[in-house]
């Protein structure tokens, strides 16, 4: 019974074009703003639909949007976040190999609302098929008139461009995105300044995940009602869950905001392997604290699980079962941010591999018994002291991993 | 020495520039083309690029190191990429990245002596619900299985 917007025409047999997009109902959102309503009508409706961004961050964007200097005549910017380097997280490549017209309609209508004419989407490297289609998508756009010059006869112009990362993951944070499609080492910048007023190439720039700019179509044809009628009061709308792991159906699961982890897991993907009993589940991505099985009663929306002491991040479940170690997932974590940092703040580069490198040497077999409390203090030591949330990312984790599985990484 | 680029490949680089207000920012997508024509970035290729880009070579240089999609040697011709992040760990990834070791006798970052396949291990592919996974070239292969897998190198390369 739950209602599906953003997945409802997901075809298995590869993306949607413009013509079946259009004939279901496609781009009728961005005609409506385009012909109807002005700019601030547009970002008054986003603002009241209490769309939070699907990014990791869950930032609401309408209010995002308001930060950018409406009077200023220099040029803006937007830029689409499909970096998607979140492990356990998959949810924007569903929607690009799906249905990328459905993005296209979002980005056509956040820069209307905000004034933008030139958008960058950021896709990742390894996502070079999909970079492609989504090439073609923008083409066949323009040549149907819902990109480029005025756009739908509405006098209104656009012009979208596919920039590829190359292997970061650290290119997801949105400065690093900015210094990485400038030309340079994907390094975060210091905020503030935030990209509302200095962004890209020094102009105001808007940054926005893939699945939230998805949501924008149906916010504006259905209304902010419908769509905070959908989930939560203030955090509105369906989410993309992606479920991944030791359960019977991984997959994409567009669902309410504010479902219950529980349900997700044993209703929609089909619970675990028979013989399999669950140990613990990863909520939002690899950088979220991890929950026991006692705590997966907990309402999936961005306030829930940051009450829960774990973040909602990009909404990436990874279930793990009793056959998996919590030392594999110790090493794998670890792994991860020695790999992924990018070195450019000291707590960070020598904290993520100072970990890993002990790690490393306890699971070869030379464990030493204040092991964990020397990775707790150097975790400690990260957290809220780096140039940017990495570090709360690669802390936040392995904090959670010994503070709730000490007894068998000890052992 | 110095070969230059193909006419070809300047017609396509000139293409890149006109999409970005300044040469610096078709840095990446410069590097993607050259890579694709050539296989690797190497000392000439990062001159060359410097040189069309308005940048000194170290510049290229400290920007193609941080990106690991860059390579700056020769790969096989088959680049084999496997996923061991959690995800695709728990269904297998391990076993995968071990039988690949074991079957072409590399660790990952190392070429087979006929130069068929490279093999390396990547994070997240964003493709966890269908791991475990290798990337074939830029192809995606998922679900895999031992068998799978040896059927794939046997087509491939
Ligand atoms: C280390 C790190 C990695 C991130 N990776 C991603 C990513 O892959 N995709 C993404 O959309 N946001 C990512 N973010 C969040 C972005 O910085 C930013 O908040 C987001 O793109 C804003 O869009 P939204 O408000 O629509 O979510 C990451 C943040 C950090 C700190
Ligand atoms: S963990 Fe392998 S694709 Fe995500």
């Amino acid at each position: 019974m739950a209602e599906k917007y953003l997945t409802r025409s997901f075809d298995p047999a590869g993306p949607r074009s413009f013509k079946t997009y259009a004939d279901t109902g496609g781009y009728s959102g961005a005609r409506k703003a385009l012909a109807e309503m002005t700019p601030a009508m547009v970002m008054g409706e986003v603002k009241a639909a209490h769309l939070r961004g699907r990014g990791g961050a869950g930032f609401p964007a309408g209010l995002k949007w308001g930060f950018i200097p409406q009077a200023s005549p220099a040029p803006k910017y937007l830029c689409v976040n499909a970096d998607e380097g979140e492990p356990g997280t998959f949810k924007d490549r569903y929607i690009l190999a799906h249905d990328p017209h459905l993005l296209l309609e979002g980005v056509v209508i956040v820069s209307y609302a905000v004034g933008i004419h030139k958008a960058y989407v950021y896709v990742r490297g390894e996502y070079e098929e999909l970079a492609r289609r989504l090439e073609e998508a923008i083409s066949e756009a323009v040549s149907q008139g819902a990109l480029g010059e005025n756009i739908f006869g509405s006098g209104f112009s656009l012009n979208v461009l596919v920039h590829r990362g190359a292997g970061a993951y650290i290119c997801g944070e949105e400065t690093a995105l900015l210094e990485s499609l400038e030309g340079y080492r994907g390094q975060p910048r210091l905020k503030p300044p935030f990209p509302a007023s200095v962004g890209l190439f020094g102009n105001s720039t808007v940054i926005n995940n893939v699945e939230t700019l998805a949501n924008l179509p149906g916010i504006i044809l259905h209304g902010a009602d419908w769509f905070l009628g959908l989930g939560k009061p203030k955090d509105g709308g369906t989410r993309l869950y992606s479920v991944s792991g030791s359960v019977v159906k991984p997959g994409v699961y567009e669902l309410p905001t504010g479902t219950s982890l529980r349900e997700i897991i044993f209703t929609h993907a089909g619970g675990l392997a028979p013989g399999r009993t669950l140990k613990a589940v990863i909520p939002g991505g690899l950088s979220s604290a991890i929950l026991l099985p006692g705590e997966i009663d907990v309402a999936m929306d961005c306030d829930s699980l940051a009450a829960a002491g774990s973040m909602i991040g990009s909404a990436g479940i990874i279930v793990i079962d009793d056959g998996v170690s919590m030392k594999t997932v110790l090493d794998r974590v670890t792994k991860f941010y020695a790999h992924e940092s990018c070195g450019q703040c000291t707590p960070c580069r020598v904290g993520t591999s100072w970990i890993r490198r002990i790690v490393r040497r306890m699971n070869g077999g030379g464990r030493r018994a204040d092991d964990l409390d020397r990775i707790a203090r150097l975790a400690e030591a990260m957290k809220g002291r780096t140039f940017c949330p990495f570090g709360d990312a690669a802390a936040l984790p392995v904090l959670a991993l010994i503070g709730k599985f000490r007894t068998e990484l000890e052992g | 020495m110095t070969t230059g680029f193909s006419e070809g490949l300047r017609a396509r680089i000139d293409n890149i520039f006109a999409r970005y207000p300044n040469r610096r920012s078709a840095l990446l997508p410069v590097l993607h083309l050259v890579q694709r024509e050539r296989g690797f970035i190497g000392p000439d290729d990062e001159i060359l690029v410097a040189g069309l880009c308005g940048l000194r070579p170290v510049e290229v240089r400290e920007v193609l190191t941080f990106y690991t999609m860059f390579r700056r040697e020769p790969a096989g011709r088959r680049l084999l990429q496997v996923c061991t992040n959690l995800s695709c760990a728990i269904r297998g990834g391990g076993r995968i990245l071990d039988h690949l070791r074991r079957t072409l006798g590399l660790e990952p970052g190392q070429t087979t002596p006929d130069g068929r396949f490279t093999l390396v291990e990547v994070e997240c592919l964003g493709a966890c619900d269908k791991g475990p996974c290798l990337m074939v070239g830029e192809k995606l292969h998922e679900g895999l299985t031992l068998e799978a897998v040896d059927k794939l190198l046997r087509e491939s390369g």
